[in-house]
Formats: structure tokens, C-alpha cells, sequence
């Protein structure tokens, strides 16, 4: 791998930067491989780089239907937090975000990391008893979530408008420092170059269209747009599509695919530097470093694969937005686009071993961004090791056996 | 916008009704299931991309429950298929 730093830029500046090499190889699919990841997002890439890292796992296939990082990895808002109610999911975040924090140094690729705030609006007594509650369970695990007031949201957040005339005036605020934003694609790029450096390989273009299965129904290998794979194991990272992967296998899986959609509207000078959240209306907004405000409120609440633009909910999140920022009337939206990101059935997300030998899922990821490195990380630490690890162990399939649900819901989708 | 044909109201649009999800088949009894087979009845959804039959609400009008096939990547909502029976409603 060629390293990035001041002394390389300054060597290649001097030859025309005609001497860089590709960030990742293409090389000819094999037959066989020890274990063959579907899904070449961030939950995929990150996966094959604790393989190879923490476990030595090299001999690696990522595969992907379309183009790296295009899914899910590139629909998302990126924004990265440890704000959930559950101990399990506190723990499980709050490793996420300090993986996030060393992941430019790490993987030496400049991911953009910005570490802002997220501040939480709170327009309804119930939602500050229960942000309240999640700000206590929060303390006993360390990262911070605190209430502040209305005047002190209005002092960091001066764009928003007179407050007075709202129609659901805010009552106070919560203010959660260790959130954070970071380039999406750079995070995929910088996974995928990573675990290429170590072996892995990764194959675009190349869809799973079936499993193959020996005498025991094992899954010993995929049927591909390219050829049959053999594989040890097969690991699905099919965020949005895994209920429909899963079931060429036979799996049916406690899961349901919605359209989460975002939009962005045209750059401005920087007018909002900390992510605005306001879980009673479904509204989040943030201001990238181009200058425009990326805007999104709850999910579609239709089953749906469309990926596109369900006008009801794009009116409810307009609708809160020019309430409490009035002035972004006057703004352009440049595009809008809708992600497929599935739900468990209890909001939690699943890493597991399934009844079908030889195939592991993670999925039930929205707002999965956040969850890339610590996800990846676990993800192959169960392939490897055929345990869950200790941060995991709470989102194994078994637990929707046992009734042991892990009740969480999103801070934008619960209302 | 969806427009959704309720079998008193006619065809009326999408604000009016809530979406309940995928059609499932009634309860089984749990005392003649395995733990596995009672949980996955609970929890499991075929979430098939592409046609599946889906339940609505029709719950800011005359609050008629009804099922509906709708295709998850068009949207198109499309009259039964005769070669597939919705599963019945829970009663």
C-alpha cells in the first residue's frame, strides 16, 4: 500500500502525480476462498479488514452486485453518535465512535472526521422524560448527553428562528459532544484500501444470484453473475437486500425494508456547525463542509425497495424544517435521494450465526454509518472465532427465541 | 401518493389510511409449536422485493381493515394474482 503523507504528496507533486498507484487491485475471481463476504459497503469492507487484521483471515473475497461503497455507504447522512437507551447499545456505539476517532490515522486515509455535537430539540414533556431517562443510562458508561436549555440551544444554534410562534414551542435541549460526521465515501475508499494491503480481495460487478448447499444443506459456496465460489464461509453485509439474499438460501428473517430519505439543499456560507435533531417532528440538519444542509426526517412507514421519494414524509420533514428555521424557505433543494435500510423486529441490529450452516448475517443496520468500524470489527470476529464477541453478544438471532428483545428505536424515526 | 381502493370508500388517497405491513397468516397455536417455529412466526417477514400482499387501515375514515397487493420496488398497487390467496386475516 502506498502510504499518504506530506513527503509523498510533495515526491509525487514533483513527477506530475503520474507515479500513484490504484487504491485497491482488481484481481481474476477464484474458485475458492476461506470466506466470501456479499456486500462490498462499509459493513462488508470493514469486515474483511478486522479478518485479515485481528485474525489473519487473508484469504478473503468481498463481493459486490453493483460498485464499492454504492449502497447504503453512499445514501446515508453520515452521521456518527453514541446516543441509544440499552447498555448493550451505549457500549456498542460509544466503541464505534472512538474507532471513528483514530480511523484517519489508522487506515492513513483522510476520512474528513469532524466531531461537532448533535444537538437534540426537545419540543414535548414525554420526549424530554424520555431523552432524559437515556441521558442517565448514558452516564453509566461514559459518553456525555446532557440537557441544556432553550437559551442555550438558541446561543449554538443561532439560525433557528424566533421561537414564539412555534407551533410546538422547544422546551429545553440535549447536547451529545461526542457526535461526529465523516466523508461516507472515504470511509468505504480507506476500508477498501486497508484490506486490500492485507490480501483481501474485493470484486465489483459481481452479483450472488444463489448458494450452494452440499449433501447436509451447508452452505459451501455462491453461484455469482461470474461463476460458482466456493466458501468456508459465507458472510452477507447486504444492507437493505438481505431478507432478499437470505431467502435464496431458504432463510426467512425477522426483518422489513423501508426507504429512508435525505435531501440536500444548495451550499451556503456555514450558518449551522453542530447536527440539529428534533425527534418530535422528524427533522435532523446539518451543514456539510460544501456548504449545503443535509436534511432528513423519520422513515417511509410503507414496506418499500424503491429508493426514492415518498412525497408525504418529504412534506412532513419540509414542513418542520421552515417552522423552526424559517429562512431556509428561500433555500434550493439540489437533490433528494431514498436508501433501503432494514429493520429487525425489535429496532436492534442482528450479527449472528444462522439456522443455515455456513451463513452469518449482520443486518437490521439504519443508520448504520455510525456503526461501521465497531460493526466490521464483531462481524469478524464471529466468523473467525465462531463466537460472538463480547460487545455482540446481545444481537444474536437467539435472542428473538428467547424474547430477549432489545427495544431501541431511532432519536429521528421515534416519535 | 398511493391511492388505495377501500371496498366501502372506493378509492381514496394514501393520508387517509395507515400501512400495517406485510399480510402474515393467522396466530398458529403456540402450545403445538417448537420455541424456534413460535418465535419466527412472531418476528419473521418474507420482505419480499418485489409483489407482496400488504394490510391497510383505513383508520382516518371507515376504519375497515383491508389487504391490498402492492409491488415494494414500483409501488404499483395491482389487483390479486389468481395463482396467489392472501393469507386471511387475524381475527
Amino acid at each position: 500500500m502506498q502510504r499518504f503523507s506530506f513527503l509523498s504528496l510533495a515526491r509525487n507533486a514533483l513527477s506530475h502525480h503520474e507515479g500513484w498507484h490504484r487504491a485497491w487491485r482488481s484481481p481474476p475471481l477464484q474458485d475458492a476462498y476461506d470466506v466470501v463476504i456479499v456486500g462490498a459497503g462499509g459493513h462488508g469492507l470493514s469486515t474483511a479488514y478486522h479478518l485479515a487484521k485481528e485474525h489473519g483471515v487473508t484469504n478473503v473475497a468481498v463481493i459486490e452486485k453493483g460498485w464499492l461503497g454504492g449502497g447504503n455507504t453512499a445514501r446515508n447522512t453520515h452521521t456518527i453518535r453514541a446516543n441509544f437507551l440499552r447498555d448493550v447499545s451505549i457500549r456498542f456505539h460509544d466503541v464505534s465512535v472512538k474507532l471513528y476517532e483514530q480511523l484517519s490515522r489508522e487506515l492513513n486515509y483522510n476520512i474528513l472526521f469532524s466531531q461537532r455535537s448533535m444537538i437534540d430539540l426537545i419540543q414535548s414533556w414525554g420526549k424530554l422524560r424520555d431523552l432524559r431517562r437515556r441521558s442517565l443510562a448514558m452516564a453509566l458508561h461514559g459518553p456525555a448527553y446532557d440537557l441544556i436549555s432553550v437559551d442555550e440551544v438558541r446561543r449554538r444554534i443561532p439560525a433557528m428562528g424566533d421561537l414564539a410562534g412555534v407551533r410546538l414551542p422547544p422546551l429545553a435541549g440535549m447536547a451529545h459532544p461526542d457526535a461526529a460526521m465523516a466523508r461516507h465515501d472515504a470511509v468505504a475508499w480507506s476500508y477498501a484500501r486497508a484490506a486490500d494491503a492485507r490480501g483481501v480481495e474485493i470484486h465489483q460487478h459481481t452479483e450472488v444470484t444463489g448458494f450452494v448447499r452440499d449433501a447436509r444443506g451447508r452452505v459451501t459456496g455462491v453461484e455469482t453473475s461470474r461463476g460458482t465460489v466456493r466458501a468456508g464461509q459465507v458472510a452477507l453485509a447486504t444492507a437493505g437486500n438481505t431478507s432478499h439474499v437470505a431467502a435464496k438460501a431458504g432463510l426467512s428473517l425477522p426483518l422489513v425494508t423501508r426507504n429512508l430519505q435525505a435531501f440536500v439543499s444548495e451550499p451556503i456560507k456555514p450558518i449551522i456547525d453542530v447536527i440539529v435533531n428534533c425527534p418530535d417532528v422528524g427533522l435532523y440538519v446539518m451543514q456539510s463542509d460544501k456548504g449545503e444542509l443535509v436534511i432528513g426526517g423519520g422513515t417511509d412507514p410503507i414496506p418499500s425497495y424503491r429508493q426514492g421519494c415518498h412525497v408525504a414524509t418529504f412534506e412532513d420533514v419540509v414542513a418542520s424544517l421552515v417552522e423552526l428555521f424559517p429562512r431556509f424557505k428561500a433555500l434550493r433543494m439540489l437533490r433528494q435521494w431514498g436508501g433501503a435500510i432494514e429493520f429487525a423486529y425489535d429496532a436492534s441490529p442482528i450479527i449472528s450465526k444462522t439456522d443455515v450452516e455456513g451463513l452469518l448475517v449482520s443486518t437490521g443496520w439504519y443508520g448504520g454509518f455510525k456503526s461501521i468500524p465497531v460493526g466490521g470489527l464483531t462481524y469478524a470476529h464471529l466468523i473467525a472465532t465462531g463466537a460472538p464477541h463480547p460487545l455482540a453478544e446481545a444481537f444474536g438471532l437467539d435472542r428473538f427465541t428467547g424474547l430477549r428483545f432489545l427495544l431501541e428505536a431511532g432519536t429521528v424515526a421515534q416519535r | 401518493m398511493l391511492q388505495i381502493s377501500c371496498p366501502w370508500c372506493g378509492l381514496r388517497p394514501e393520508g387517509e389510511f395507515v400501512c400495517l405491513g406485510e399480510a402474515v397468516p393467522p396466530r398458529p397455536d403456540p402450545a403445538a409449536l417448537t420455541a424456534g417455529e413460535w418465535a419466527s412466526s412472531l418476528a419473521n417477514r418474507a420482505n419480499i422485493r418485489g409483489l407482496h400482499a400488504e394490510r391497510w387501515w383505513h383508520v382516518r375514515s371507515c376504519g375497515r381493515i383491508l389487504t391490498i397487493w402492492r409491488d415494494t420496488v414500483s409501488h404499483a398497487i395491482v389487483p390479486a394474482p389468481a395463482s396467489m390467496a392472501a393469507p386471511k386475516a387475524t381475527p
